[in-house]
């Protein structure tokens, strides 16, 4: 009989039952909580007259809707403009009281994009089964958890059961062996695993990624490409637990304590896949064929490296590819064969819970010091994921770098990323964005997006234009990874 | 959730592959924190030629005439015939919710993405899964024939074309049930309590430092 899986061990760890007709009861560490999909959730309890199962599984803050100036946040909620998604803040908070559920409200330093702040409180933890109303929950996966999205009726399923009704997955592996050349990041390599498998290449299983590359990663960069499974096609994103994680984890405020500490960690050092475990399918990529990456399209598998240029749809051999990258020209305003260098940009969006996270700072500061945007930016922005993210991007000084350069240094929040505060990018504007999807809209009504690392985001913002990293002149921005 | 019962619709095709639930749903709509009223703002983007805002009335609204959803021969329409990865990227469960108040009650593709695929059952939607070149031929059928209906049959797991052809399809037994008898998943589940108690023990005892003192 060949080995387990991680995914398979984490599986087996939480069944509490396996049904006849092939679902199975999942059972859940850990359920965190936002404004967008939650309401519903509660109302749902409510009127069944339901209690959640286990309050200390949940853990609450808002991040979609909150406004991300100084001056609105200082105000808390009532800086919140939108009477709407005033509302639904003050309902999270509603909700968070009545049934007695921790929540880190909007002023809270502690408050920050779910996914940012899961790990920075160590309330994700190794082993443990996660979920949220969110798809980027596969976030998580980096620290050998099972995490993944779920929809408003499951949030209240696990609120109400503290399980989750699931089909076991089928398992990937992606492996990115070799050493990532300078100035290629964890973006990079989750950007160009999608280019590679597309966004349905995933679809029905778990990904494990693996590989010396994978493994040379920071616990922030791990959470970059696991953030990204989704756009892959898959819940889940998984990464084998190593001393990396467990040096992460130490004295954050929801690791376990001393006494639990040892055995917690001997309990975790089995989270890897059997040498011996058998994948459903597997891939594996160079890390030095992988350069930084830049996506033209509208769905994130349109994407290129750096010295590329825009595909033309017409060299596409499927009918239907044919029509999706005639569309996505169109939407983008881009000709077939333009070099992306040319492809000149009108805002910039440094953050979102793929990039906000205090490396991901470093990286974009490092290119930008010194430098001034260009002029021909609109706006340049940087939302960090949390407030202790940005309470220490102020304590090492990244707020004066970017401040001097020109971008807009921000309060934490999904932001941009979706638009749905007032970070929105207008018509037909290009945006250089270190977030993780570019939908049509996605960014605001008739929004151009194109996904990047922090470093490349920051570059465009000084040239203007998209730049390789790589080339920039004296620049140990290029020496990100060891950051 | 009602009972998913046989019925006879009219069909309309969205040739569009990668069809994400921003797209179904733009974000904007996410605000409301109700689970109805999210039907006039489906597909919000493509159906009207302004941009929307939560809680506007859209009867005063430019229609996009090129919609297929907007064209007087789709009207009404009860399935949704669809290329592949539809319902791709975010979970927001407001997308199903968006069909669901516009009047799918099924929709059809080569594939579907897995959070989608779980929400829509949850809101008594079916999602039927044929071969690609299955769903081509139907893309054909209904821009050949006026008012192209389907007869969709859950019980017995096919759909019925004007012409009198079966296609069978497969859903799992699980989700069939739920849909045919209307049922409600909690409900289900919390008629394995004690197990879920038994587990939970057993768990917290192997494993305490997932569970903390104090919320």
């Amino acid at each position: 009989m060949s080995g387990q899986t991680l995914y398979d061990k984490l599986w087996n760890q939480h069944l509490v039952k396996q049904r006849d007709d092939g679902t199975a009861l999942i059972y859940i560490d850990r359920q965190l909580l936002h404004e967008v999909t939650s309401p519903q959730a509660f109302e749902g309890l409510r009127l069944a007259n339901r209690k959640p199962w286990r309050l200390d599984a949940n853990l609450a803050t808002p991040d979609h809707n909150v406004p991300t100036t100084i001056k609105e946040r200082a105000e808390g909620n009532s800086g919140i403009k939108d009477p709407v998604s005033l509302i639904q803040v003050q309902t999270l908070d509603d909700n968070c009281l009545e049934y007695g559920i921790e929540e880190f409200k909007i002023n809270d330093p502690r408050q920050g994009i779910v996914h940012v702040v899961g790990p920075e409180q160590g309330a994700t933890l190794p082993g443990m089964t996660v979920v949220c109303g969110d798809s980027h929950t596969a976030t998580h996966g980096a620290f050998g958890a099972l995490a993944h999205g779920i929809g408003t009726s499951e949030v209240e399923h696990v609120m109400a059961t503290q399980c989750l009704l699931a089909q076991k997955m089928k398992n990937m592996q992606v492996r990115v062996e070799g050493e990532l050349g300078l100035g290629v990041t964890a973006k990079d390599v989750v950007l160009a695993i999608i280019g590679k498998i597309g966004t349905a290449g995933g679809t029905g299983y778990a990904i494990e990624f693996a590989g010396s590359a994978i493994a040379s990663l920071s616990m922030e960069g791990r959470m970059t490409v696991c953030n990204m499974a989704i756009e892959a096609g898959a819940r889940v994103g998984l990464i084998a637990v190593d001393d990396t994680t467990i040096d992460y984890l130490g004295k954050r405020p929801f690791a376990p304590t001393a006494e639990q500490w040892e055995a917690a960690v001997a309990d975790w050092r089995n989270l890897v896949s059997d040498a011996d475990a058998q994948f459903d399918k597997a891939v594996t990529l160079q890390a030095e064929e992988i350069e930084p990456q830049v996506s033209w399209g509208t769905s994130p598998e349109m994407v290129t490296g750096i010295s590329g240029q825009v595909p033309d749809p017409f060299a596409a051999l499927d009918e239907t590819v044919q029509r999706s990258h005639t569309r996505a020209l169109e939407y983008m305003g881009l000709q077939a064969n333009q070099k992306i260098t040319d492809i000149k940009l009108d805002k910039i969006f440094i953050g979102s819970c793929t990039n906000s996270r205090i490396e991901d700072l470093r990286e974009a500061a490092k290119v930008a010091k010194g430098k001034k945007v260009a002029d021909s930016i609109k706006l340049a922005m940087v939302v960090p994921g949390s407030g202790l993210v940005k309470r220490q991007a102020e304590a090492e000084g990244l707020d004066k770098i970017f401040i001097e350069a020109g971008f807009e240094w921000r309060e934490p929040g999904c932001s941009m990323c979706l638009a749905m505060n007032a970070d929105k990018l207008g018509a037909g504007e290009h945006c250089a964005s270190t977030s993780n999807r570019n939908f049509e809209g996605r960014q605001g009504y008739g929004g151009r997006t194109h996904l990047v690392s922090p470093a490349m985001a920051a570059a465009a913002a000084i040239a203007g234009h998209f730049v390789d990293v790589r080339t920039l002149p004296a620049n140990d921005a290029t020496h990100a990874q060891e950051a | 959730m009602k009972k998913f019962e046989r019925f006879e619709g009219v069909v309309a095709p969205l040739d569009r592959a990668n069809v994400d639930t921003d797209l179904i749903i733009p974000k904007q709509f996410l605000k409301s924190i109700k689970r109805t009223g999210f039907g006039v703002n489906l597909f919000d983007e493509l159906r009207y030629l302004d941009e929307g805002q939560p809680g506007q009335d859209c009867s005063q609204r430019p229609l996009n005439p090129d919609f297929v959803l907007n064209q007087p021969r789709f009207k009404g329409a009860e399935v949704l015939l669809a290329r592949r990865n539809f319902g791709c990227g975010s979970s927001r469960e407001h997308a199903p919710w968006a069909l669901e108040d516009f009047g799918f009650k099924v929709v059809i593709a080569p594939s579907f993405a897995d959070i989608f695929y779980n929400n829509s059952f949850k809101n008594g939607i079916l999602l039927i899964t044929f071969p690609e070149d299955v769903v081509d031929r139907l893309f054909a059928e209904v821009a050949a024939n006026d008012g192209y209906q389907l007869d969709v049959d859950l019980e017995h797991k096919r759909v019925i074309t004007p012409s009198g052809e079966i296609l069978e399809f497969e859903v799992d037994d699980f989700r069939k049930h739920c849909l045919l008898e209307g049922l409600d998943d909690i409900g289900l589940t919390l008629k394995d309590e004690d197990a879920i108690r038994a587990f939970e023990q057993k768990h917290k005892a192997a494993r305490p430092w997932l569970f903390r003192q104090s919320a």
